[in-house]
This record gives C-alpha cells, structure tokens and sequence, in this order.
C-alpha cells in the first residue's frame, strides 16, 4: 500500500526516516536542512518515532554523536548543509574507517563566503574525499527513496559504510511535490533490522578507533579504498531490489532522451530536471541533444559513464562548484580523468552553473546546447564557461 | 584469543581495524622506541619506591633482589625515574643501536 500525497521533499525524507524506525536522530538544524530535523522532532514528541533525538549543540557534536550510537549497534541518522557539513568535517572521516553505517541527508547548500544560505554544489564538493557512499536525488520522491535505499545499502554487511543522500536546497528542500508514500509494512519488508558487524557490548569487549601506526595506516586505507570502490555490486544490487519492491527504478547513472543524441550534457541533483525539460525543447526543434544525469557519486560508477557516453564525440559537464585556481569544475576533472585513458572519448566542454542559488533557467541550457553543437562542428574545445555571469 | 601479527596484510586488518582483544596492547613492545635506558645503582639505591610509582608505563617494578629495574621490552627511556629519584642512583645509557 502507499499513498499519494503533495508534501515538502524535507518532509517526504523525514517521513522516511521514520518508516526505517531509526534509533536516533541527533541533529543540529540549519538553513535549508531544517524542516527535516524539526519533522523529525515532532514525530519523536508525538511518539510516531520511536527514537531518541539528541539535540546537539553543533554539527561536530552530532556526527560524533552518530558515531558513537551507530558503534553501540543503533540505526542513526543525521541532516545538514554548507556550514554545518564543513564544521562535521573532521569527523566525517572516522564514520567509514569505523564501518559505521550512519545515513545523512545532505540539503546542498554553497559555502560561505560571502554569506549565502542558497543552493549549488560547494558543500559536498569539499567532502569528496571521506570515503563514504554520496548519491543524489532529483526531485521530492527519489528524496524519500533514497533515504530508504541508504540504510539497506549501508547496514548491508559486505558495505557497513555511512550514506550520504545529497539533495538540493530550498529547489528541491522547500518544494511540495506529489510523492508515494509507502507504508510501513513494505518498508520494513526491503529493509531488515540492523544487524551490525561490530558493536561496542561490555560483554564483548573491543575498542573502536585506535591509534593508525605508520605499520597499519597504508593497509587502513587501502581497505577503504577496496571497501567503497567493491560497495558498487551491492549498490547496483540493493536499487534493483529496490525497484522490484516500490516499483521505482534507479540507475548510477540515469539517461534521458540519449540514444540517439549528437551531444550530450551531464548534470547532477536536481538541476537534471529543468535540463530535461531544456532538452524536449530542442528535440521539438528536431536538435538531437540527450542528458546524462550522474546520480551516484561515490564509489564513481566508471563504467556507467563509459556506457552512456559511448562513442559519442562532445559531452558537455555542468558543475555546480568551482575548484578554483586548479580543473576549476570538480565534476568535470573527474569526467576528463576518467577517459583520458580510453582511446574512444569525447571533447568535454565544461561549464559552471547555478552558484549560490543563481537560477538556472531553460535560456542557460540553451546556451550550454549551442555551445556544444559548436564543438561539434568546430572540434575545438572552449575554456571553462561560468554560465550567467555579468561581464 | 586471536593475536595479530605486528605488521598485517590489508587482508588481515579487524573489521574498521577495531581491537577485538582486551588487553592486547601489552603485545606491542613500545621498547623499541628507547634511545637510552635507565641504570640502576644499588650501593646508593635506598629502595624507596619513588621510580616504581612515577614511572608513566608502569614498567618499573621491584625485582626479586629487592631493588628496582624497568622493564626493557616497555620502557622507552623518557628519564622520568632519573628525575624523580631522590638518591641520584639511576643514570641514562646510550643505547649502541
């Protein structure tokens, strides 16, 4: 059974949370994250949520509370954006080292400064490199699917890894969207009880979290490094079965219109959907372009990009981040690394897009199109392009 | 109970390289750290105990002889006992390698 209701994705995902009967939420609130948080903590007072919520003092203390609650074996999860991803920073790193499988809704938000509570890219962009699973949703329902989703691929015992559900501020967050709720039965049916593969029991004695000695350090990381990179079986096993179960399909890498397209751009969150819209325009206009929206970024799913792309000649990459003064978009030095030792691949003509909460209308993918076709015929690659900006 | 090998293979770290053995540090011979070690002199030693309870690894201890001795495979030779010893009966030696 599931229902079909309009609600906020904030709410869509908080409402998850609580169909997955999460053991704790801790959670610090902040701007476009809050409405999750504060749902939670009604469904908690009204005792529809049978948790503890923890109402820390900082986003430091609420991931270090998840840690400690996910190593005592109880299913935790926790919401944040921009500064208060950057302030969990340090301990975002020991969640995967310590194969706690902590689900976290990210509502990407830029980072200051200047001061901006609006979204694009920027947050996630800087914890790339954390080690845990980061996937990306693009409107309200594929918001509560994923939450869903996060806790069965993160307590699966061959992953035991924290999931990261990005999806975008206040686009997407504060949006109201028809969605399908499932009910609580079919949810408890994919996702069966945590089932930790180590806990701290004062029965069984271990300690989590010693010190690396330059003797085991190597050998640590290379273990996250196999761990992360090997999760993409049970991804691509866990979203199928998901799709059996709710009748939702879900791909690392989703296509649209790209079969038989020219050029191809690739966006990521919900941006996706207004490019989906770009695209029907030009097709109307009989201009072959097709969309590749990269929904799960880490482990990178190489071979799905490989696939979709195929042997076609131009592919156009929107970041939403810059890193700047190096490959400038993050999104886009990892497309090029990815083929530059293929022999068949494609010019990649980058373009930034949508920075702290600039809109991105239909006109800006139009200009993203043209530039493409004009790499078509020319051949010749243009520098990086910041889409929108007065000059 | 499982003990791991000083220098593992990736293949053969615990589960999130957790410590699954209580206890199990004592395996890890810190002694190697030393450069030099602490010598104890007897003819001046007055047995009061002072080095035994300073000592921050708790590797001097009161051998069958009655005088006191650190522990070599723990001490790590930070000269805590030299310092805290009222007789001035215990000196630093080099280690040779």
């Amino acid at each position: 059974m599931e229902t079909r209701t309009g609600m906020e994705a904030s709410i869509a995902i908080a409402e998850a949370v609580c169909l997955c009967d999460a053991d704790i939420v801790a959670a610090y609130p902040i701007t476009p994250q809050t409405h999750i948080v504060e749902h939670l903590s009604e469904l908690v007072a009204d005792g529809k949520l049978h948790a503890n919520f923890v109402p820390v003092e900082s986003e430091h203390s609420a991931m270090s509370v998840c840690c400690g609650t996910s190593a005592v074996g109880a299913r935790t999860y926790t919401a944040t954006a921009s500064q208060g991803l950057a302030l969990m920073h340090e301990i975002l790193f020991i969640a995967p080292a310590l194969r706690l499988p902590i689900v976290m809704s990210v509502a990407n938000r830029s980072l200051s400064g200047p001061i901006s509570i609006w979204n694009d890219h920027s947050d996630v962009m800087a914890e790339r490199d954390i080690g845990w699973v980061q996937i990306f949703a693009e409107n309200a329902q594929q918001a509560l699917d994923l939450t869903i989703w996060a806790f069965r691929l993160a307590e699966d015992r061959r992953v035991s890894l924290p999931v990261m559900v990005n999806f975008d501020g206040f686009i997407l967050s504060h949006t109201i969207e028809p969605v399908l709720m499932p009910d609580k039965e079919t949810v408890q049916a994919y996702l069966p009880p945590f089932e930790p593969l180590l806990r701290l029991d004062v029965d069984a004695p271990v300690s989590m979290g010693p010190v690396g000695i330059p003797d085991i350090y190597t050998e640590t990381h290379h273990v996250q490094q196999v761990l992360l990179t090997d999760a993409y079986g049970p991804i691509v096993e866990t979203l199928d079965a998901f799709g059996k179960h709710f009748g939702r399909e879900y791909k690392p890498v989703e296509t649209y219109r790209a079969d038989d397209a020219e050029v191809l751009l690739l966006t990521m969150g919900a941006l996706g959907e207004t490019a989906m819209e770009a695209v029907d325009l030009r097709r109307e206009r009989g201009q072959k372009v097709g969309l590749l929206r990269l929904r799960l970024w880490r482990p990178f799913p190489f071979e799905d990009l490989y696939r979709a792309v195929g042997r076609r000649p131009v592919l156009g990459v929107m970041d939403r981040a810059i890193s700047y003064g190096g490959p400038y978009g993050p999104v886009a030095s990892e497309i090029k690394a990815a083929f530059y030792h293929r022999e068949q691949r494609p010019r990649v003509v980058e373009f930034v897009a949508g920075l702290g909460g600039r809109d991105v209308p239909i006109s800006d993918f139009d200009t993203m199109f043209d530039a493409l076709f004009d790499t078509l015929e020319t051949g010749r690659v243009p520098e990086p392009r910041l889409v929108g900006l007065r000059e | 109970m499982r003990r791991q090998s000083a220098k593992p293979k990736w293949t053969e770290l615990a589960v999130g390289s957790a410590i699954d053995v209580p206890g199990s540090a004592r395996y890890y011979k810190t002694g190697d750290w030393r450069s030099s070690r602490p010598v104890w002199n007897s003819e001046h030693c007055i047995r009061c105990g002072v080095c035994v309870i300073f000592c921050p690894e708790g590797c001097v201890l009161f051998q069958p002889d009655g005088y006191p001795n650190a522990d070599l495979d723990y001490c790590k030779g930070c000269g805590i006992c030299l310092h805290e010893c009222p007789t001035g009966c215990i000196r630093m030696v080099e280690e040779e390698d």
